[in-house]
C-alpha cells in the first residue's frame, strides 16, 4: 500500500484532486492490481492443472492454442464462457442465483489482500492477518450453499449441503494448526509470521519443531477440504451430483465459480507457505536476499499447488461419512495436541 | 449398517443421463438424507427390438445384431451366438478357428474389463487409472482393427468360421502386448486397487453374499465376486477351454466381507491376469489352416432348438434360438447375465449411501444395450 502510495504521488497534479478521491485512490488502485493477479493466476493455475493432470495420464493436454503447449488454452476457454448463453433455471431464485457466483469469487479474492508475496509487496498487512484470511474464506461456504439452494436442483442443493458441512467441519482444524504457529511468533500479522522465520531453511517453522512438522500436514489435508480438490471434492464430485453446487451454471457464472476455485487453492498454498515454509525468506541461512521475495514467494506457493494437483490426479475420493469422520475422530483431536505441544513448548523450552 | 430413518423421504432421480449411471440407466433413489431408502432401477431406455429383429433377419446378417448387445465385449457376444448355431446344425471347426476365437475372446475380455475397471475408478473419483486403462484398451482394439477393420462392432464370428484370418505375425505382437501389459496390471493396482481411499471405499459396500447371488441368478465376475466358483468355460468347455490350463479366481473378502464391491472389482483385475495366460497358451497352439473351410453355402439348420452358453466378461451368455428348419430363426432369446445381476441390485444398494450407489452400480459392471436389448 505505502508503495502504491508514493507512486501515486509521482502523478503529476496527483496533490490536486479531491480529498475523497485521494483517499480512494490507492485501494482502488490495489484492488485493480489484485483483481488482475487474481485473474491471471487463475487462469494460469488451470492450465497447469490440466498440464500435469496430462503429463500423469500418458497425454500432452492442450497443445495448440497460442503455440507455446497451448499457453493460451484457458484464455480462448474463458473467452468461450464468457460467450455462452446465461441460463438462469425457470423455478430458480433469481437474486440468490445471481449472487452465489459473486460471492463466492469475492471470497476468494480479498483473501489476496493480506497475502505477503515479498518484504514490501503486500496491500496490506493487516495486525489481524491471519485472522482475516480464515474469516474471509469461510465466506465462500455462504456462496456455496446460496448456490445450491437457489439453484433450485436436488443435486445442486446435495452439493450445497456436504460443501458446507466439510467447509465448515474443516476450518476448525485448519484454524487450530495455524494457531500453533500464532502462538510461535505471537502475532497475527502474516509478515510478523514470515520475518519470525528469516536466517534459512532451518527457521522456517516446518522445521523448528516436530509439532510444526506434524500441524503443516493437518493444515494442507484441511486445506484441500477447504477448497473442495480430491480426495475431498465431494461437493462436486461429477460422478455423483453431476456437477454439486454449480450443475445448474453455465457461462461467465460458473466461469465465475471456476475462477475462485483456482483462486482459492493458490490462496491456502500460500497461507500453508508463510506460515511454514518461510514466505517470502532466503532459502539458504546467511545469504542476504539475492532472490527477489516475490520469486520466492510464488515458487513456495506454487509448488504446494503442485502437490494439491498431483494428490487429485492420483487418489479416489472418500465417502461423505468418511470425510466427517476423518475431520471430528482424527483431525481435531490431533491438532489440539499439537495446539498443547506447541503450547507447552513455548512455555517451558524459552 | 444399520441407519435411522428421519422419515422424510426426498426422491432423486439418478440418469438416465447421469455420468455414474454408464449409459442409460435410470435409478430411481429414495433418499433421506445422504441415506438411500430404496433405489430402483428403471430399464429400457436402450431398447431395440433384438430379438424380433433377430427373427426377421437370416442367420449370418444376425450376428451383427449380437455385436450391438454389448458393445464393449462384442467379440464375446457374437462367438456365443455362432456358436448356438454351429451346435444346430453341427458343424465342426478346426483348431485355427477355435485358437483364433479363443485369442479374440480373451483379448477381448481383458478389454472390457480395463474398461470396467478405469470406469469404476473413475466412479470413486480418480480419473487418472481410466486413461491408464485406456491406453492399454487402444493397443487392443488395434489388434482387432488390423484383423477384421472394425474396432468396436466387428463382425468377425461367422457360423462355421471367420470373417479373415489374422494377418501374419499378429500373434507376435499380441504376445509383445501380453509381455508388456502383465507387469501394468500391478501398476494399476498400486495406483487403484490397494489404495487405501478406494479400499476404505468398497470394501464394505453392496455385499452381495453367495447364497443371493446364486438366488438372483448372477454369473460371471460378480457372481465368483461373492465367493462362487463357477465359470462356464470350466463346467461345460467350449471351443477347447477344456486344453487350457487356467483358474477361476474368486473373491476371498481381503479387506471385509466376501461379495463387496471390491471383491467384485479385484475379480476382474485377476480374470485379466488369466487371459493373459490363456491367450498365451492359445497362441502357441495355433496350428495352420483354413479358417473359412466349415463355412456353409447356406446358413440354413434343421428344425430345432438350441441352448448354448458362454462365458462372456459380464457373465453367463445363453443363445436360446428355435429354428424352424428355414433361412430365418424362428426365434432367438437372450439370457442377459446383466439383466440377472440388475436384478440383485435393489438388494444390495439398501441402506447405502448416494455415493455407495454409484460404487455399487459401477462394481456390476452393467452395459445397459445387454439389458434393453
Amino acid at each position: 500500500m505505502e508503495s502504491i502510495q508514493s507512486l501515486l504521488k509521482s502523478i503529476p497534479h496527483y496533490e490536486a484532486l479531491p480529498g475523497y478521491l485521494k483517499a480512494l485512490m490507492p485501494s482502488l488502485v490495489s484492488s485493480v492490481v489484485i483483481l488482475a493477479l487474481v485473474l491471471v493466476l487463475a487462469l494460469f493455475l488451470v492450465w497447469l492443472e490440466r498440464k500435469v493432470s496430462a503429463h500423469m495420464q500418458d497425454r500432452l493436454g492442450p497443445m495448440y492454442v497460442g503455440g507455446w503447449h497451448g499457453w493460451a488454452q484457458t484464455i480462448a476457454d474463458g473467452l468461450k464462457l464468457l460467450l455462452k448463453e446465461d441460463i438462469i433455471p425457470g423455478a430458480a431464485d433469481r437474486f440468490l442465483f445471481k449472487t452465489a457466483p459473486i460471492l463466492v469469487f469475492i471470497a476468494s479474492f480479498a483473501s489476496f489482500v493480506v497475502i505477503p508475496f515479498g518484504m514490501s509487496s503486500i496491500v496490506s498487512d493487516l495486525n489481524i492477518g491471519i485472522l482475516y484470511v480464515v474469516a474471509v474464506t469461510s465466506l465462500s461456504v455462504v456462496g456455496v450453499i446460496m448456490a445450491g439452494w437457489a439453484s433450485n436442483n436436488k443435486y445442486a442443493l446435495y452439493g450445497g449441503m456436504r460443501g458446507a458441512a466439510q467447509i465448515v467441519s474443516y476450518e476448525i482444524p485448519a484454524a487450530l494448526a495455524i494457531m500453533t504457529i500464532v502462538i510461535q511468533v505471537g502475532s497475527l500479522s502474516m509478515q510478523d509470521i514470515v520475518n519470525a522465520q528469516r536466517g534459512g531453511l532451518h527457521h522456517w517453522f516446518i522445521f523448528r519443531n516436530p509439532f510444526n512438522f506434524v500441524a503443516f500436514f493437518v493444515y494442507f489435508l484441511c486445506s484441500l477440504a477447504e477448497v473442495n480438490r480430491t480426495p475431498f471434492d465431494i461437493p462436486e464430485c461429477e460422478s455423483e451430483l453431476v456437477a454439486g453446487y454449480h450443475t445448474e451454471y453455465t457461462g461467465f457464472r460458473f466461469a465465475l465459480f471456476f475462477l475462485a476455485e483456482y483462486a482459492n487453492m493458490f490462496v491456502v498454498a500460500s497461507i500453508a507457505a508463510t506460515l511454514f515454509l518461510g514466505g517470502w525468506t532466503q532459502v539458504l541461512p546467511g545469504v542476504s536476499q539475492i532472490v527477489p521475495g516475490p520469486i520466492l514467494f510464488t515458487v513456495n506457493a506454487l509448488f504446494l499447488v503442485f502437490l494439491q494437483m498431483w494428490l487429485r490426479w492420483s487418489l479416489p475420493r472418500l465417502r461423505v461419512d468418511q470425510l466427517m469422520y476423518m475431520c471430528w475422530k482424527v483431525m481435531i483431536p490431533f491438532a489440539f495436541v499439537l495446539l498443547l505441544g506447541v503450547g507447552c513448548l513455548s512455555v517451558f523450552w524459552k | 449398517m444399520e441407519v435411522e430413518y428421519s422419515g422424510e423421504v426426498m426422491t432423486l432421480n439418478m440418469g438416465p443421463q447421469h455420468p455414474a449411471t454408464h449409459g442409460v440407466l435410470r435409478l430411481e433413489l429414495k433418499t433421506d438424507g445422504e441415506v438411500v431408502a430404496e433405489a430402483i432401477p428403471h430399464i429400457g431406455y436402450l431398447h431395440r427390438c433384438f430379438e424380433k429383429h433377430a427373427e426377421s433377419v437370416e442367420y449370418p446378417g444376425v450376428i451383427p445384431f449380437t455385436d450391438r448387445l454389448d458393445y464393449v465385449a462384442a467379440m464375446n457376444q457374437e462367438l456365443g451366438f455362432v456358436l448356438a448355431v454351429e451346435k444346430l446344425m453341427g458343424i465342426q471347426v478346426n483348431s485355427r478357428v477355435r485358437c483364433i476365437r479363443i485369442i479374440m475372446a480373451e483379448l477381448n475380455r481383458i478389454a472390457s474389463h480395463l474398461l470396467a475397471a478405469g470406469t469404476y475408478g473413475m466412479d470413486m473419483g480418480s480419473f487418472t487409472p481410466f486413461l491408464h486403462c485406456f491406453r492399454d484398451r487402444e493397443k487392443i482394439l488395434d489388434f482387432f482393427e488390423e484383423t477384421c477393420g472394425a474396432r468396436l462392432l466387428y463382425n468377425y464370428n461367422w457360423v462355421g468360421g471367420l470373417m479373415f484370418d489374422i494377418p501374419p505375425g499378429l500373434e507376435k505382437k499380441i504376445i509383445e502386448f501380453v509381455d508388456y501389459f502383465e507387469p501394468l496390471v500391478d501398476d494399476l493396482n498400486r495406483l487403484l486397487s490397494y489404495n487405501h481411499i478406494f479400499v476404505k471405499r468398497t470394501a464394505d459396500v453392496g455385499i452381495l453374499p453367495a447364497d443371493r447371488a446364486v438366488f438372483y441368478g448372477v454369473t460371471g465376475p460378480n457372481l465368483r465376486g461373492s465367493g462362487v466358483k463357477f465359470d462356464v468355460r470350466k463346467e461345460e468347455p467350449y471351443l477347447g477351454y477344456e486344453d487350457i490350463d487356467f483358474d477361476v479366481p474368486i473373491g476371498t473378502g481381503e479387506f471385509g466381507p466376501v461379495g463387496s464391491c471390491f471383491d467384485r472389482y479385484i475379480v476382474r483385475i485377476y480374470e485379466v491376469r488369466q487371459s493373459c495366460r490363456i491367450i498365451r497358451q492359445a497362441i502357441a497352439k495355433l496350428t495352420p489352416g483354413d479358417v473359412q473351410e466349415a463355412i456353409p453355402k447356406r446358413v440354413k439348420p434343421p428344425a430345432g432348438e438350441v441352448y448354448m452358453r458362454t462365458e462372456c466378461p459380464r457373465g453367463e451368455l445363453g443363445y436360446y434360438i428355435v429354428s424352424d428348419g428355414s433361412l430365418k430363426p424362428y426365434r432367438v432369446k437372450v439370457k442377459s447375465p446383466c439383466f440377472c445381476t440388475l436384478s440383485a441390485f435393489r438388494e444390495i444398494s439398501r441402506g447405502a449411501m448416494i455415493s455407495d450407489i454409484v460404487a455399487i452400480v459401477g462394481s456390476i459392471d452393467i452395459v445397459l444395450g445387454e439389458i434393453d436389448r
